[in-house]
């Protein structure tokens, strides 16, 4: 194996080596499985109750896709807006941070109020917070144009419209897609937060119900499940990401 | 030549960029009187600050003056001159469009090619074409920007400034980032671009070598208040060869000017303390 495979499955070779000695300290010191289960005892779990959890784990994911869309369609939106204008940023650029250091999980109890126990409260969670670095992302794409460029197309009588479709939205293009690959997994912090309290359903329900019945290996069962969508969503998102704007990762290229 | 009509024509033009500044009398330009001919080739040298690039907004009618008067193609200035195609020391080509569609970029804004840009698109690609192997650019259409060196991505912002066939092309410090080979190697392209298309050029430049070797007329401008302060025609033969940067004429008036930068720096100095 040449160095480049090893950095390939690295991230394996790390998994397996942390998952056997997790197991081997499960073995050896013989820890109960209500406190920590090992990971033989998490898959046998798993196992028996795939069904079950791939239910929830269906509902986890729509729920969590159908407010991550809605978070880019407001985050997009939002992040033109504040981009483009510059007493709009200044205007909504402060009440922003602030919304975004508000804790998500405080809105649960506010959107069963509203909404009732359900989709509801989750699909919001998840749009709640995971549209604020989309909106940060194209705002910072649009703001970030070189005066000399602009001086160019101005002369020649470009409208602000020209600028920002010519030159402001393909420049942001590669922050749209980074930010994408973080959303998405705040996205599904945020389904699984409000389904822990708002729900009947779901990855998050799952947690709370095997917690409190004292099934600790199909409760992590449940965590490595949420875990592996958020990863293969992200990595989806980086795919896309590379193909899409290349030209903004143009080192990689050469070498 | 010098019986040609005049193309811009400021007359005591002065600007401040805010009232505030206005009425604290504090101006980025002052008094400038200036006269240049159709087709003329005038290069604007001066210290970093002095004012240069507040004078090509002027130009181009980017900004408005706040007193005086100036004539374009004897037209006052209204508004933003689509006959004037610009290009800076930053080439600022766009990343993810290849350099032939970078080229075309002002053709998809300015009228009258804005509207029918999409069914003459064939006829304006051999056109950008045509003026890259001009450049020296032949058969790079289709490479990125970051593919290309500094010099080629300057070249092509060069290609994108002329694309439009304007009547004044206004370079700001163009040829500064480059190294020294490159830059006369630009020095000759430019030279040729406008022995053969005859527009007008404005170059502002820190290089006095660059500003003697293309120019017809070079005015040297003087820091805080920025205005012009001396003129000097050079009457070197054409067509100038990069030999003539090594003859006892060329390196004199190059002297000539310092002299004067040397003399406004000094005053500066002496002023200040």
């Amino acid at each position: 194996m040449n160095k480049k495979q090893v950095e390939m499955w690295s991230p394996w070779i790390l998994l397996v080596a942390v998952i056997a000695l997790w197991q081997i300290i499960c073995s050896v010191f013989n820890i109960s499985e209500f406190i920590f289960p090992s990971p033989w005892r998490i898959w046998t779990q798993f196992w028996e109750f795939k069904l079950i959890i791939a239910g929830h784990a269906w509902r986890t994911f729509w729920v969590t896709m159908a407010g991550f869309g809605i978070a880019i369609v407001v985050g997009v939106l939002l992040g033109f807006v504040i981009g483009s204008s510059r007493l709009a940023y200044a205007a909504v650029y402060p009440l922003m941070t602030a919304f975004n250091a508000l804790p998500k999980a405080a809105f649960v109890p506010i959107l069963v109020v509203w909404f009732g126990i359900g989709v509801g409260p989750a699909i919001l969670t998840a749009f709640l917070i995971s549209f604020f670095p989309i909106m940060v992302n194209i705002a910072t794409g649009l703001a970030t144009l070189e005066p000399e460029l602009e001086d160019v197309l101005r002369v020649l009588g470009a409208k602000r419209w020209d600028v920002l479709v010519k030159v402001g939205l393909p420049r942001s293009m590669p922050y749209f897609y980074g930010s994408l690959k973080v959303a998405i997994t705040l996205a599904f912090v945020g389904t699984t937060v409000s389904e822990m309290t708002a729900a009947n359903e779901g990855i998050g329900y799952l947690l709370i119900s095997a917690g409190s019945s004292m099934q600790m290996g199909l409760a992590f069962a449940g965590l490595v499940v949420v875990g592996a969508m958020a990863m293969v969503m992200y990595e989806l998102f980086s795919a896309i990401e590379n193909h899409t704007t290349a030209w903004a990762h143009r080192g990689s290229q050469n070498t | 030549m010098s019986d040609a009509p005049w193309f811009v024509d400021f007359s005591d033009v002065w600007l401040a960029y805010n009232d505030e500044l206005m009425k604290a009398s504090h101006f980025a330009v002052e008094a400038i009187d200036l006269k240049v001919r159709q087709g003329e080739f005038i290069a604007i040298v001066g210290p970093s600050g002095c004012g240069k690039s507040t004078f090509m907004k002027l130009t181009t009618g980017l900004k408005m003056p706040s007193k005086g008067k100036i004539l374009i193609d004897n037209q006052p200035v209204t508004g933003p001159l689509k006959i004037s195609g610009m290009a800076f020391q930053a080439p600022s080509l766009l990343p993810w469009r290849t350099t032939v569609d970078n080229v075309l970029l002002p053709l998809e804004i300015v009228e009258p090619y804005r509207s029918n840009f999409k069914a003459k698109r064939k006829e304006y690609v051999e056109r950008a074409q045509h003026l890259l192997e001009k450049v020296g650019l032949g058969g790079m259409g289709d490479k990125f920007p970051w593919q290309l060196s500094g010099g080629m991505q300057q070249r092509a912002s060069i290609c994108r400034a002329l694309i439009h066939e304007p009547k004044m092309l206004l370079l700001d410090e163009p040829f500064g980032a480059l190294d020294a080979f490159t830059r006369e190697e630009l020095w000759c392209i430019l030279r040729d671009l406008w022995t053969e298309q005859q527009f007008n050029v404005i170059l502002v430049t820190h290089d006095l070598r660059e500003s003697v070797f293309l120019a017809d007329t070079v005015y040297v401008m003087s820091k805080s208040p920025g205005r012009f302060v001396v003129k000097r025609e050079i009457d070197l033969p054409r067509p100038r060869d990069l030999e003539i940067t090594y003859t006892k004429e060329f390196t004199d008036i190059v002297h000539e000017l310092r002299g004067h930068i040397g003399a406004i720096r000094q005053t500066k100095a002496v002023t200040a303390a």
